[in-house]
């Protein structure tokens, strides 16, 4: 089994570096973590040949972003590394919060059937990056280079040059285009003078890894005030290997060096196994950390030709695991648009697109962090007065429960306002609205096989969902035929329950389109599509119209 | 025609004023500073999922700001 906790990768001189003139590539993506890893891997197989820099030769140290969801799930299955995630990762869809000891709020994150994936695993953040790198080196067209760190950016009208700087020396490399998801401290934000402006909360949490072998449901457990630990909250969770997070508030007048010593861990965590009814239970302690956090974003994620993506970005607090779900996504949003430009099927203006749709996504991320933040550490006697209020009410009122917030858990955003959008012209019911990321339902082939709707959509073009069986299903399909356009179509169709889920999700009728972009997002639906309207849709998503 | 919104109700409404008043103020009989501001959150919070509106809320706040 490969530990991919000290796992090295070697520095090797790369021809780029003895280049009379500097060698000029597409994209290059600065850092190698969830973010830029997936964006390599999105380009690649959209034959987009893509430049990956690190600036070390080691993956994440520690399990830092434990949680990925369902809609990251859904994405590393269309890069193709999503089973061996879901396989190695604890999959689970629930969540109890408890006051003092007594459970007083229980969530299902995924309350219905007919998915593929769960809605979150967890799995240590070193094994999706060891499971991302490998996916990269079997992809020619990613050349993933260690130990190489932008040290300076120019911009230039058509494209940035970078300062590269490795063991043997410096170099320049040029870029078409630059895609920085260099992590919070971002190298390229600095050096463009830019900034990451929001809230920073004065509170102290300290996050441990601990190994034990104990028979836990694999649920998300939260406590406010719990007697092992009064007046701060905690959490607990089960990753890969028997392995568990556990963090706990400790206030701001906490000292980080101090709490993160053995001798300071094993108490508290003790304390929680024995509260829990696990006295006997021996436990060792790996990786631990003392973290504060900041609700932050960068007023634009483009410049020029740099595009960022990721906590390079923007900052969340980590209650609702909206940090690396969301940067995931960036690279989702980004990948398909650079390659159409870079094809010469969309004009630069689609890159604009990018920002301001992850711009809105990254919002909303910040407003539910901010929000479960100021629940979980009030900020004022008087939010401390109504958390409390909250939380004693939770016990004997069913509305009061649903006011407990100890984070609201990373979904898709619907990129509703997108300037990408068709708008509806047909009447719709239901969630897959434009922006909507698509949902999956099971499917059965015309070969009589089963399977998952977003597994048959395209890996790099525009899908067309057509839904049902008779004349209505056919000229949707002549419609489909005369755009001309090259769409992957899925046909959805069948009898009985074989198309029941996805026929209500899409609030499908026979003959319903909904065109999907290559990130599986709703672009456009139709009860009853013409040629022209498909052309207009797409000519309109590329951002030409 | 669009729907009447709720709104918040500020001319007298209450069945029983005086009665009221005496409740209210009995409802905190024995209760320290600290306690009373606690009940008078857990009050809020009930009050406010019995209204459910956001919006008659909104204008609750601003009529309770406005003093």
């Amino acid at each position: 089994m490969i530990d991919y906790q000290s796992l090295r990768f070697d520095y090797t001189r790369h021809a780029d570096q003895d280049a009379a003139a500097p060698a000029r590539h597409p994209v290059v993506v600065v850092g190698a973590g969830p973010v830029g890893l997936t964006l390599a891997i999105d380009l690649a197989l959209r034959q987009v040949p893509v430049v990956l820099l690190d600036n070390d030769n080691s993956l994440s140290s520690g399990s830092r972003a434990i949680c990925f969801a369902k809609r990251t799930l859904e994405v590393f299955d269309r890069l193709g590394c999503g089973d061996r995630m879901v396989d190695k990762g604890v999959s689970w869809n629930v969540g109890k919060v408890f006051f003092h000891d007594e459970q007083v709020y229980r969530f299902d994150l995924l309350p219905e059937p007919g998915h593929e994936r769960p809605a979150f695993i967890n799995l240590q953040q070193y094994y999706v990056e060891g499971y991302l790198v490998e996916r990269a080196a079997a992809l020619p067209l990613i050349d993933l280079r260690w130990n190489n760190k932008v040290i300076g950016i120019e911009q230039q009208g058509d494209g940035a040059m970078l300062t590269v700087e490795t063991p043997e020396g410096n170099y320049e490399l040029a870029a078409g285009y630059v895609a920085a998801c260099d992590g919070s401290r971002s190298n390229l934000r600095q050096m463009l003078g830019q900034e990451a402006k929001g809230r920073t909360f004065r509170d102290r949490f300290l996050i441990a890894d601990i190994t034990m072998d104990a028979q836990l449901p694999t649920e998300r457990r939260f406590w406010f005030d719990p007697s092992f630990h009064p007046g701060q909250s905690v959490l607990l969770h089960k990753q890969a290997d028997g392995m568990w997070r556990v963090d706990f508030q400790l206030g701001w007048d906490a000292d980080p060096v101090e709490e993160r010593k053995p001798e300071r861990i094993t108490p508290r965590v003790r304390a929680l196994l024995d509260s829990i009814g696990f006295e006997g239970v021996q436990f060792q302690i790996g990786w631990a950390s003392v973290y504060t956090f900041a609700c932050q974003r960068m007023e634009h994620f483009r410049h020029g030709r740099v595009l960022f993506a990721g906590d390079s970005a923007h900052g969340v607090s980590p209650f609702g695991a909206r940090g690396a779900n969301s940067g995931v996504q960036d690279a989702d949003n980004l990948a398909w648009k650079l390659a159409a430009v870079l094809a010469g099927d969309a004009p630069d203006a689609l890159l604009d697109s990018y920002a301001s749709e992850r711009e809105f996504a990254a919002d909303e991320n910040i407003r539910n962090s901010t929000r479960a933040t100021d629940f979980i550490t009030p900020k004022s006697e008087v939010s401390r007065l109504f958390r409390d209020a909250v939380l004693e009410l939770t016990k004997r009122h069913a509305f009061a429960r649903s006011l407990v917030n100890s984070g609201r858990l990373s979904v898709a955003t619907v990129l509703r306002d997108s300037p990408l959008n068709t708008p509806d012209a047909d009447s719709f019911a239901g969630a897959m609205v434009p922006g909507a990321a698509a949902a999956d339902a099971p499917v059965r082939r015309a070969d009589g096989s089963t399977g998952w709707l977003l597994r048959e959509c395209h890996v790099a073009r525009f899908t067309a969902l057509v839904f049902g069986t008779g004349d209505a299903a056919e000229r949707s399909l002549q419609a489909l035929n005369a755009s001309d356009l090259a769409l992957h179509v899925v046909r959805v169709e069948g009898h009985g329950t074989d198309a029941e889920l996805a026929t209500q999700r899409y609030d499908a009728q026979p003959g319903t389109v909904y065109l999907l972009r290559p990130d599986q997002h709703v672009c456009a639906r139709w009860r009853q599509p013409t040629a022209a309207n498909l052309r207009a849709a797409l000519d309109h998503a590329l951002a030409k119209a | 025609m669009t729907p009447m919104q709720p709104q918040l109700i500020t001319t007298p409404n209450l069945e029983a004023p005086d009665d009221f008043y005496e409740a209210l103020i009995e409802a905190h009989q024995g209760l320290s500073t600290e306690e009373s501001h606690a009940f008078n959150a857990r009050l809020v919070l009930v009050l406010a999922n019995h209204v459910g509106s956001l919006a008659v809320l909104r204008e609750a706040f601003d009529a309770a700001r406005a003093g």
